[in-house]
């Protein structure tokens, strides 16, 4: 059933971080090894609440796999988790449920919009759909579509794992982080 | 003999007279008006009776008829017959300001969310249910969002552009 | 500003009792959808259960009243999105009830075909998300790969995976292609295509000394206290009713198929689990037969793929810019500016759930007045707290797996 690879047969090897080199040793940047490190194994918590949550399910699957980034384990435990995809409409009701899941991740913490309802509110403009979750929790990467194919999830699954390889270490605790919470009213 | 239309209609006048009106067939579907408080009569009989045993309520809901005074919100029940395989509606009207309806609970226990939906959307008041509060809107919603005379976007949003959407 | 504890509601007095109180969240796992119970147990037996829901609203009875018929298709997509083409077709069905229309022979097979694909597709996800909830993980991941096959069938169709908007008022936007019938070809065949995948899935759980055990006797129903509840579909047929809208009242030319109706006896999970396996079986046997007359259709006949309705259907582009009445009618239904006929109409179909029903009011203007959809969800998850009473904690997760729970059909 699988068609031959036509495009993308490039298959891009991660090297080794710049460093110095020596018998035995290895000198290089703290936060290259650490981005490293965490690009490849992100933990992903899939808080599906509609037909988005389908399409995470066929990413799921093995045609389009997801476990081939680092993402065997999908948790469901907000305490354990890196990566919180929300995936589906967030009504006005669910707001608070998204807010309080998101405030039991420890830091550092990242956040996937799937979908257009995810994004803005998609299709939905009424009054009970709340339009994009960044009115209650701070977004990193957006997946237009309705509902995106599972190559465009893998995408942004792949600029979430830029983002995590290029972070600082001190970024968490630095004044434009704490001020972007704070616009939440997150502490 | 098969169950038809003219019999449903004969049988249900013969036992409420001319109380049941408005008798009308449109898409095959027997559909008729009762008045506010017999409803729960027309639904016992339609269950009891041995020949029409109307017996599983496929729909429940409301329509808002804003220009109706005094009859403006209209519950109407689909009705189906699983035996003989029939189908009917029938519809009650209440006035807006006093929208007291009897509950069906009590027969059937799918009427259950479904009152909960219309009371939650329109504002019918469903006398005997066993626990009448919003279902699918937030708790704190004050008014009735399927009323004709609310918008259907939240009107606090400032993302989004009317004009744009042709709504300015 | 939003509150974080906003959507906590224990009950009173909730603390003080010897009773465990446990929120089994609006945020649960297995991709269910968001529903939340609040459960009073007794160590692991539960005593009471209350279930809230709207936590997906999506006021879609509402947004029907702003768009023209059409426009409605893509709403109803989403109500039960594992099988978004059979809602679409529910939808076209009523229009077609309304406006008086009537198909030809191959455009209410080629439904047929897509109707029992999007239904294998929906009764597979259900199965094998009972088997990931009883801990059996890989039964999902054989099937999926089918589902894949599905979705480019409908792909080819149109154009899109899951959330179709297939169809038309009258039939479909485009003939099917020789490549869409040879993916139907493939799904069909019996050595390497799905059926093959279906007897492997059964061998792996149907006599499963584990998941006999663990869903044999949870959440069972009598047919009586169903039919109260106002059951319909699968979860009906396990409890004993033998109740298809297909057989009852056949819509889509179903009286020219031959198939079963499959009726289970004590209605728990285990009998949910078999009727909806046997199903998957039937809606095989009807594709094939579809299938079959589809490909008797030759010449010009196999041309058609849909009815004269020319206030809805789009003309045909070159007719648009040769011909005056062609370029109205595109104008008029693009703008949605076509006047419906005055009327109400109930029509069900029968949905992967159980009877999609649509009631549509219409004034005569170029929106419905009222539009409501009678989705089975909502009405059979009022028996859930009844039904795992008395049961244990690890049977309530089964049960609300096995009930075919989607939360986009049950808050709407």
């Amino acid at each position: 059933m699988s068609r031959p690879v036509q495009f993308n047969n490039t298959v891009k090897f991660e090297g080794i971080p710049e460093g110095y080199m020596g018998n035995g040793f290895m000198a290089t940047n703290f936060e290259k090894v650490v981005g490293l490190a965490r690009k490849n194994s992100i933990w992903p918590l899939p808080f599906a609440t509609s037909c988005c949550g389908i399409e995470f399910m066929a990413t799921m699957g093995s045609h389009y796999d997801l476990a081939r980034f680092g993402s065997e384990r999908v948790g469901f435990s907000p305490r354990q988790c890196d990566l919180l995809m929300v995936m589906g409409t967030i009504a006005k009701k669910m707001g608070p449920v998204l807010k309080q899941v998101y405030l039991q991740m420890a830091e550092p913490r990242w956040v996937i919009a799937v979908g257009a309802c995810a994004s803005s509110g998609g299709i939905f403009d009424t009054y009970s759909v709340m339009q994009g979750i960044d009115q209650v929790i701070p977004v990193d990467v957006y997946v237009p579509g309705c509902p995106p194919r599972p190559e465009a999830i893998l995408d942004g699954f792949m600029k979430i794992q830029e983002l995590v390889h290029n972070e600082s270490l001190r970024r968490r605790h630095g004044d434009q982080y704490i001020d972007l919470l704070a616009s939440y009213g997150i502490q | 003999m098969s169950l038809t239309n003219d019999t449903i209609q004969q049988q249900l006048t013969q036992k409420f007279d001319d109380l049941l009106t408005d008798w009308q067939t449109p898409y095959g579907m027997l559909t008729f008006t009762a008045p506010k408080d017999l409803n729960l009569k027309v639904m016992q009989f339609l269950f009891d009776d041995e020949t029409l045993r109307f017996r599983f309520l496929s729909d429940l809901q409301a329509v808002h008829y804003p220009d109706n005074k005094g009859a403006e919100l209209a519950v109407v029940y689909h009705l189906h017959n699983l035996v003989d395989n029939v189908r009917l509606r029938f519809k009650v009207f209440t006035d807006i300001n006093t929208p007291d309806v009897f509950s069906a609970t009590a027969l059937y226990q799918s009427a259950n969310f479904m009152e909960r939906e219309t009371y939650d959307f329109f504002g019918v008041n469903f006398v005997g249910h066993p626990n009448l509060i919003r279902i699918l809107n937030v708790d704190e919603m004050d008014y009735f969002p399927m009323r004709k005379e609310f918008p259907l976007e939240d009107q606090t949003r400032i993302d989004k552009d009317d004009e744009m959407f042709g709504r300015g | 500003m939003v509150n974080a504890t906003d959507h906590i509601l224990l009950p009173e007095g909730s603390i003080e009792k010897q009773t465990t109180t446990l929120n089994l969240g609006p945020t649960h796992p297995a991709t269910h959808g968001v529903f939340q119970n609040i459960l009073e147990l007794d160590g692991e037996r539960i005593l009471k259960a209350t279930s809230t829901v709207g936590y997906i609203h999506r006021a879609f009875e509402k947004i029907a009243e702003r768009r023209p018929l059409y426009q409605i298709t893509p709403l109803t997509d989403r109500l039960n999105y594992c099988s978004s083409p059979l809602n679409n077709m529910g939808w076209h069905l009523t229009c077609e009830k309304l406006l008086d229309v009537k198909t030809p022979k191959r455009v209410d097979y080629l439904r047929v075909i897509i109707m029992e694909l999007s239904r294998i597709s929906d009764h597979l996800i259900c199965n094998s998300i009972v088997g990931v909830d009883s801990g059996a993980y890989s039964g999902f991941l054989y099937v999926m790969q089918f589902r894949e096959l599905i979705y480019e069938i409908y792909e080819e169709v149109c154009g899109s995976r899951l959330t179709t908007n297939i169809g038309r008022i009258g039939g479909f936007e485009r003939n099917f292609t020789n490549v869409a019938f040879e993916k139907l070809e493939k799904f069909l065949d019996p050595i390497t295509g799905y059926p093959a995948q279906l007897k492997e899935f059964e061998n792996l759980f149907t006599r499963n000394r584990i998941f006999m055990d663990r869903t044999i006797g949870c959440g069972a129903i009598a047919a009586e206290r169903a039919l109260n509840y106002g059951f319909t579909g699968p979860n009906l047929r396990a409890a004993g009713v033998d109740y298809d809208v297909r057989v009852h009242e056949p819509y889509s030319s179903y009286e020219d198929f031959d198939f079963t109706i499959p009726v289970g006896k004590t209605g728990d999970c285990y009998d949910r689990f078999l009727v909806r396996n046997e199903e998957m079986w039937q809606s095989l046997s009807i594709l094939r037969q579809a299938y079959e007359k589809v490909q008797s259709f030759k010449g010009a006949e196999a041309e058609v793929y849909h009815a004269d309705v020319p206030a809805y259907y789009l003309p045909e582009k070159k007719d648009v810019y040769t011909k005056m009445e062609a370029l109205i009618y595109h104008f008029k239904i693009v703008m949605g500016e076509t006047a419906m006929p005055v009327g109400e109409v109930y029509n069900a179909i029968e949905g992967a759930n159980g009877e999609l029903g649509f009631y549509l009011i219409s004034d005569g203007g170029r929106t419905p007045y009222r539009l409501h959809f009678r989705r089975p969800c909502f009405i059979y998850y009022q028996a859930y707290p009844e039904l795992v009473q008395g049961g244990m904690l690890s049977d309530a997760v089964i049960t609300m797996s096995s009930l075919n729970l989607i939360a986009g059909e049950l808050d709407a």
